[in-house]
């Protein structure tokens, strides 16, 4: 260590620039400027959108971009209603100073709420805009038309340019629930693959995500949590980094950190720092978390779908299968682990962070830190992509509370460790299912009896408050995990069966598609059981047992583009090289009422290993009105390509008191050699609602590449994930 | 404190490090301004901080400043600009081959220091070459469509 005074260190930032030459950057804290009176009550125009004067237009959206490509879709949808192209309209979204409340952005809801509601701003705006133009050239509103952000009569003639109508003031109107929006047949952008106005900059190492943004006079700093979770902590010894210059060290009561104004400093420092942690050993462990899951204390048992008897039908079938499926507890595990930067003084709170509910945010940070609501604002700035509620609400909790506690802005960067470890998972779920066919191979009877985590009402506790003592609300929510339970096709008797299980050993939030996957893993593994009890083709079964033309469709269409050849499974003809090869098919109505996705995959097992490689996916996908084709089919190849890594890699393994996957050698994920061929069939139905594409893809993977495997080798995997080991034991 | 000299993006730069042992990440990312190398494990296991150190992809969180030293080092930022991108960054651009887009900068670092040595790569050797970066977005199948783009640029 060199003799280097603190304060000398501190006014250096621990680093001296003597030259350098790159072209300026651009500053990093430009987001923080307010508008102060804004409208932000969703009843009016004005808090969705304002007409500039140069003819741009600014949206405000309360759903956010976490690179899925929001942004350009609802710019396309304002756009359309406007009669602005979407290039000129500049969307701000989730900072709650400047845009209304539309609720969190999950759910795959960020179009058909987020964007309906702008939409419905947009074409009561476009009345107002015919009206001032009528005045000002003399026209009918009737007669006039509006292309190009300019208003001219529909036979020709003078117009009147948007931005000379408004012109920056504001509209002062409320959202008219009835404005007529245009006929999807004039559709002139909506429809269109536009390009994301962010992939440039962040293909250039431009973009300004959270991780990137900087204040004057802000500290770095690492949080320094316990290998098991509920630790206390009983001592720390400063003296372990006393060779580092220039750091604090804060601790409230379990909270523990390390701030610098160097970051570096801090991160030595974090991992320097001796803390001595109490733990407990109250965890069930991973092990035998299946068997922990059945024998767990339940909340309460419930019925949410019943039809007929289907447990005195199954009673008397003799055509019967029953098999249990598990799915364990899954990371969200983002690529950047998650980071926030909050600026406490005064009494006001500011913080910038990737959280998909801004809104939700403050009210709760308010709540936990003693701030009136009016004086807590969030700013969404960009992240790595979350899926959910990934750590970054937690990290800005963490940050305001140590930017309360200093006085100074904190900028708080969680560690590998930090973001697979403490994320909120997604949640362990086990299944059993009973169906039965009739003599004429009608399905007689189905049953699914589900265990999933009780959901108890009120916010999600943030860790940095739970550490420091602070009371807050003690919710318990993992999104809407029961849906898709049921079969989607004709059956006679039907029922599921939720177990709520008390306790949950983990953490959780709302993992991407949640519950989803694994119930159509379940039901669609069950489905081909039941074909393959038939003695049917995957398909033929399926379709034969539909009425919805659109669920027809688009099964037809996935069979179509993957060269389904009709014969029922398995695989009787060898493949070479001592592979056995397979294809499977899965279908899911998402939520059972929303979009319809088919799914058809190949795959080649080798039974020496039990490693396995997806060669090619063909995907059909049928959300009704298609806003954007190439960012949808940009998500839904991320859909396929994360839930495969899910359904082949992903646990998250814990022993009685610690999580052991923490990193990306013991939470591995999918490779690029594993990548397979993608091809996806969209059908576009501009008539229809649109349905959010975020997740609905995700949902068919793990039954598709399950039934695949049976197709190629006999054996149905019922336990996710699919890791070799499995695989081989389950074909020894 | 001990002084290091190195070029990035073609120009000298001189920065000074109490702790030799300072990943270069933190370096660019920090004092330098750099950020669109980005922080992912620390570790060395995701890719997401690759730069090019004398033409050959690198770990920055893995490289400690002393030995990046008399070095000429190329970043993202030192490839092009939004306005006027290089091959690859053209090429991800027509391709829309990102989502979030955090593993971007790391990806394309380490598919230029790939097409460097492979000019006219197969899919299959795109696969192999970026075993190493992790992208959890699930935007493989356009990263590889990218990369084969440019190679063809
Ligand atoms: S941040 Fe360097 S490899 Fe992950
Ligand atoms: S695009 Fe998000 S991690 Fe690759």
């Amino acid at each position: 260590m060199p003799s280097l005074s603190r304060r000398d260190l501190l006014r250096a930032g621990g680093v001296l620039i003597v030259s350098f030459a790159c072209g300026p950057l651009r500053p990093r804290h430009a987001r923080a400027q307010g508008a102060p009176g804004k409208p932000l009550d969703p009843a009016q125009v004005d808090s969705f959108l304002a007409v500039h004067a140069d003819g741009s237009v600014t949206v405000y959206s309360g759903k956010v971009d976490v690179g899925t490509g929001l942004r350009v879709a609802i710019a396309q949808l304002a756009g359309e209603e406007l009669g602005v192209p979407a290039e000129r309209i500049r969307v701000i979204d989730g900072d709650t100073a400047l845009c209304p409340d539309q609720g969190s952005t999950g759910g795959s809801n960020g179009l058909t709420r987020g964007g309906a509601e702008v939409r419905q701003a947009a074409a009561t705006a476009r009345q107002a805009l015919l009206s001032l133009a009528a005045a000002r050239l003399g026209v009918p509103p009737a007669e006039l038309a509006i292309a190009d952000g300019i208003v001219r009569p529909a036979r020709g003639g003078a117009g009147a340019a948007i931005g000379e109508l408004v012109g920056d003031r504001r509209l002062a109107l409320t959202v008219d629930p009835n404005a007529p929006l245009r006929a999807p047949s004039t559709y002139a952008v909506v429809g269109r693959s536009l390009p994301r106005p962010d992939v440039p900059a962040k293909s250039t190492g431009r973009h300004l995500y959270v991780h990137d943004f900087t204040l004057p006079d802000m500290l770095h700093a690492r949080v320094i949590r316990p290998a098991a979770p509920g630790a206390t902590l009983v001592s720390v010894d400063e003296s372990s980094i006393g060779g580092i210059s220039g750091v604090r060290i804060v601790r409230i009561e379990d909270f523990l950190a390390v701030v610098a104004k160097d970051e570096w400093a801090a991160v030595r420092a974090a991992g320097a720092l001796r803390a001595v942690w109490r733990e407990t050993r109250t965890l069930p462990g991973s092990e035998e978390l299946d068997r922990w899951t059945r024998s767990a204390p339940i909340e309460r048992d419930q019925a949410i779908v019943e039809r007929g008897d289907a447990v005195a039908a199954l009673a008397g079938a003799v055509r019967l299968v029953s098999a249990s499926y598990f799915w364990p507890f899954q990371s969200h595990a983002s690529l950047g682990p998650a980071c926030a930067v909050a600026d406490v003084r005064g009494g006001r709170a500011t913080v910038w962070s990737s959280s998909q509910g801004t809104h939700a945010m403050r009210a709760t940070l308010a709540r936990v830190f003693g701030f009136a609501a009016a004086d807590v604002r969030v700013v969404f700035m960009d992240g790595s992509g979350s899926y959910g509620t990934n750590g970054g609400d937690h990290a800005a909790a963490d940050a305001v509370l140590l930017s309360k506690t200093l006085g100074q802005p904190v900028r708080v960067q969680w560690s590998r460790q930090d973001e697979t470890g403490w994320d909120p998972k997604g949640p362990q779920q086990l299944l059993d299912v009973r169906a039965a066919l009739d003599r004429s191979g009608n399905i007689a009877a189905w049953d699914t009896e589900m265990w999933v985590p009780n959901a108890a009402p009120g916010a999600r506790p943030l860790l940095a408050a739970d550490a420091a003592g602070l009371a807050q609300e003690q919710g318990t929510n993992a999104g809407a995990v029961t849906q898709n339970g049921d079969p989607p096709y004709r059956a006679d008797n039907v029922r599921v069966l939720v177990h709520w299980v008390k306790e949950t050993p983990l953490a959780l939030s709302n993992l991407r598609a949640p519950g989803k996957i694994a119930n159509t893993f379940a039901v669609e593994s069950m489905a081909d059981e039941l074909a393959v009890l038939a003695g049917a083709d995957a398909v033929q079964f399926r379709l034969a047992r539909l009425d919805d033309p659109r669920a027809i469709e688009v099964i037809a269409r996935a069979a179509g583009a993957f060269g389904w050849q009709s014969r029922p499974a398995p695989n009787r003809v060898a493949a070479a090289g001592g592979l056995r090869v397979g294809r499977g098919i899965a279908y899911v109505r998402y939520k059972q009422a929303e979009n319809y996705v088919a799914m058809a995959m190949e795959v080649a097992v080798d039974p020496a290993t039990g490693r396995m490689a997806v060669r090619r996916v063909s995907c059909a996908h049928d959300c009704g009105l298609v806003v954007n084709p190439d960012a949808l089919r940009n998500q839904i190849e991320g859909c396929i390509v994360q839930t495969l890594s899910r359904a082949l890699h992903e646990e998250v393994r814990f022993d009685r008191a610690r999580v052991a996957s923490v990193d990306w050698a013991s939470y591995p994920v999918l490779r690029f050699p594993e990548a397979p061929e993608i091809d996806v069939v969209l059908i576009d139905r501009p008539g229809e609602r649109m349905f959010g594409a975020g997740e609905a893809a995700a949902a068919p993977v793990a039954a598709a590449l399950a039934n695949a495997v049976f197709d190629a080798t006999g054996v149905r995997l019922r336990t996710v994930p699919f890791t070799a080991e499995r695989v081989r034991a389950a074909l020894a | 404190m001990p002084m290091y000299a190195f070029r990035l993006n073609g120009a000298p730069v001189s920065i000074d490090s109490w702790d030799p042992a300072q990943p270069l990440l933190y370096v660019l990312r920090g004092a330098l301004g750099a950020h669109g190398t980005k922080y992912g494990c620390g570790l060395g296991q995701c890719g997401a901080c690759t730069v090019l150190v004398q033409g050959r992809a690198v770990r920055s969180c893995t490289l400690p400043i002393a030995r990046a030293a008399g070095q000429a080092i190329t970043t993202i930022e030192g490839l092009g600009t939004p306005d006027r991108p290089d091959r690859l960054q053209a090429a991800f651009i027509a391709e829309q081959a990102a989502q979030c887009g955090y593993c971007t900068s790391g990806m394309i670092m380490a598919a230029a220091a790939f097409l460097s040595e492979t000019p006219a790569p197969t899919a299959d050797e795109v696969r192999q070459a970026l075993a190493g970066n992790l992208c959890r977005c699930g935007t493989h199948t356009r990263i590889l469509r990218a990369v084969i783009r440019a190679s063809r640029a």
